[in-house]
């Protein structure tokens, strides 16, 4: 069992998937959002603000989908020591905290007309913003070590620390913040949501994550070939 | 167990001859809660309703900032390669220099908290339960931290980045510690925030030791 | 006759091959010595018989069975001694010496005294870990070999800052040592005086490298 055990056999894989799921993402996305802006009906309370909800929702579901990639590959990591476990939660890292982020403006920028301010301390709000303290850490965790295998096994630990935290911290979170003020008056969540509302929330829903995969792809990619050009640098300078 | 009382007491002897080093986290405790007044007037009772929050948020910090030397001076001095090769579970160890770095940071900041108190003007029949409630809640504070000092060993700049690491970890403890002084201070019942610090804690006690030793285990690579 | 073996090793620090396809055996009272030039990996092997790091293929066996089968037996016949002495200032040389002697079972004083002894510290013994010189602190970390008994000795460099006399009695503890059935590895530069000890010498850089590029190669064809 080497490091890089299977690298080949993963580059030849994901070279021919690799286009298919970039052309369906941008095709999804662009069904998305022309079903989002011009399809779907302003809300009858919020108005055309509404609309911010199509691109908030998802990147919040990106924002915990990708957490959860990254303990899942930490975890393979860490007990079969799979060569490109590693290199999934390194590459997924950036994406899920710029979704994470993506959440938190969206979110702001749908509070204002909402709540008439950028920011309340509301519980779900609040939620993602730990989250994204979590993905900063472990992003720089990951880049404080001058071995990247080193800063991989370390991130790696935080990852499933951090996965086995984040219900605790949203529970307390919600705890906290039902304590303080009570719970925020406009929630959509309904017990139903319309169909026109529905189909372009899961056709974004779908888009975002293909395009995560797609991404993901591309940067464990270029770090398996960063990864052989510093080997053959290394080699060559022991050579020399 | 002979080598978790060893280390214990090693440890504890360490800390009481640098006894300087080991009242920096309570002097930094006592000073940065002195701060808030300047920042937000003296009036007394917005000082004695912010007192949770004040002693347990510098409470925090003062933990962390005695975080980066628990294991740090054993790792470049070596020795942490010995206890990794001691036979003794590296669990154990870990254990046992958290235990080390409550008894020499979490119960000293207790001891100075109801200090705080009074100066904040804190309602004294509040006092049983912040004491009660610190005392459940910062050995977690020193648990957690352990993690977040063995995973950046031999990281660059190892000391910024732990804060970074642990403090989104402690907001849980952070909130019920403030909610169980403030519910015993509004006579209200404290009783489910403190079986939640409770619960917390003995979360930390087993999840702290096993991520604790697996980062120790890598940092020797 | 049971032996301590590795067969097939190969170690990655970093991206680099420090060596590859490595093995020895060391016997009940064997001595072995690692040689070659810097870099060559000489510390990475010790490391790795310690356990302190696993090797990236290949294995370790102690009278046939893996290492990696018992970890805590083959943790309790190691005694490592490296590069770092692991020396508190504020401790005393006794009280440093009392506490690693206490990691592999309550420390008999006896002991503690024994291995005083052994590097000619008896007169040190109160005093603090700060004030010691380069060569004293040296005799300090390997008076620890002597303070607990452990099977297997592995020493990085241990003549480093030694004078003739020290280095006379690390020679003596040694010889004791696989008298009682005991095993050394040792890593060193300057020649060490033991008897029918064999002798592995690493492979330098270049040799390593080329069959580091080969398998790379190998892998890496896509």
């Amino acid at each position: 069992m080497h490091r890089f055990a299977n690298p080949g056999r993963f580059l030849r894989l994901s070279n021919v998937i690799l286009p298919w799921i970039a052309v369906l993402a941008a095709g999804l996305i662009a069904v998305g959002l022309y079903l989002a802006l011009f399809v779907s009906p302003a809300d009858y309370q919020q108005g055309e603000s509404v609309r911010i909800m199509y691109v908030h929702v998802p990147s919040a579901w990106m924002a915990m989908f990708i957490y959860t990639v990254i303990a899942a590959a930490s975890a393979s990591s860490l007990i079969w020591r799979h060569p490109l476990a590693d290199l999934v939660a390194k590459a997924s890292s950036p994406i899920g905290a710029c979704f994470t982020f993506l959440a938190l403006v969206t979110g702001s920028l749908w509070g204002k007309p909402m709540w008439g301010t950028w920011w309340v301390w509301d519980a779900r709000l609040t939620s993602v913003l730990v989250l994204f303290f979590l993905y900063l850490g472990h992003m720089a965790l990951m880049g404080a070590f001058d071995s990247a295998t080193r800063g991989a096994r370390a991130a790696a630990i935080l990852a499933l620390v951090g996965f086995v935290n984040v219900p605790i911290i949203k529970f307390s979170v919600e705890w906290w913040s039902t304590l303080h003020q009570p719970a925020s008056v406009l929630r959509l969540d309904g017990p139903s949501i319309h169909p026109s509302m529905l189909w372009p929330l899961l056709a974004m829903g779908l888009g975002f994550k293909l395009y995560y995969l797609a991404l993901m792809l591309v940067r464990v990619k270029s770090e398996l070939i960063a990864a052989r050009l510093n080997a053959r640098a290394a080699t060559a300078a022991q050579l020399s | 167990m002979s080598g978790f009382l060893g280390l214990l007491t090693r440890d504890l002897r360490l800390a009481l001859r640098r006894r300087a080093d080991a009242s920096l986290a309570v002097l930094f405790f006592v000073l940065s809660a002195a701060l808030f007044p300047f920042g937000v007037g003296p009036e007394a009772n917005l000082l004695a309703r912010m007192a949770p929050g004040v002693i347990w948020v510098t409470a925090l910090l003062a933990v962390l900032l005695s975080l980066e030397r628990l294991f740090l001076a054993d790792y470049e001095d070596g020795s942490l390669e010995l206890m990794v090769l001691a036979p003794q579970p590296l669990e154990l160890t870990v254990l046992a220099k958290a235990l080390a770095h409550w008894l020499t940071t979490g119960l000293p900041l207790i001891a100075a908290a109801p200090l705080l108190a009074l100066l904040y003007n804190m309602d004294p029949a509040g006092l049983p339960m912040l004491i009660l409630a610190m005392a459940l809640g910062t050995p977690s504070l020193s648990l957690i931290g352990a993690i977040g000092a063995a995973l950046t060993l031999g990281a660059r700049r190892g000391g910024v980045l732990i804060p970074l690491l642990v403090l989104p970890l402690n907001i849980p403890i952070l909130i019920f510690g403030v909610a169980a002084l403030d519910a015993a201070l509004g006579g209200l019942n404290p009783r489910p925030h403190i079986m939640f610090l409770g619960a917390l804690f003995l979360g930390s006690l087993v999840l702290a030791p096993i991520a604790g030793a697996a980062a120790l285990r890598q940092a020797m690579e | 006759m049971s032996l301590f073996e590795g067969h097939d090793l190969i170690c990655i620090r970093g991206e680099r091959h420090v060596f590859a396809g490595l093995g020895f055996a060391v016997p009940t009272g064997g001595a072995l010595v690692l040689v070659g030039p810097n870099g060559c990996g000489k510390s990475s092997l010790l490391r790795l018989m310690a356990g302190l790091i696993r090797p990236a293929s290949g294995g370790l066996s102690w009278a046939g069975t893996p290492i990696g089968d018992d970890p805590e037996a083959h943790r309790a016949r190691v005694r490592y001694v490296g590069h770092l002495d692991c020396i508190k200032a504020v401790l005393s040389v006794r009280e440093n010496l009392s506490f690693w002697a206490g990691l592999h079972g309550p420390a008999a004083a006896g002991e503690v005294r024994r291995g005083l002894e052994a590097f000619a510290l008896e007169k040190l013994a109160d005093m603090p870990g700060r004030v010691l010189s380069a060569g004293q602190r040296h005799r300090l970390a390997l008076a620890r070999l002597a303070a607990s008994p452990g099977e297997l000795w592995l020493l990085d460099e241990p003549t480093v800052g030694l004078d003739t006399a020290a280095q006379g009695r690390l020679t003596a503890a040694i010889a004791a040592h696989r008298e009682a059935g005991g095993r050394v590895v040792a890593a060193t530069h300057t020649p060490l005086d033991l008897e029918d000890a064999q002798t592995l010498a690493l492979a330098p850089f270049a040799q390593a490298a080329r069959s580091a590029e080969a398998d790379l190669g190998a892998e890496f064809a896509w």
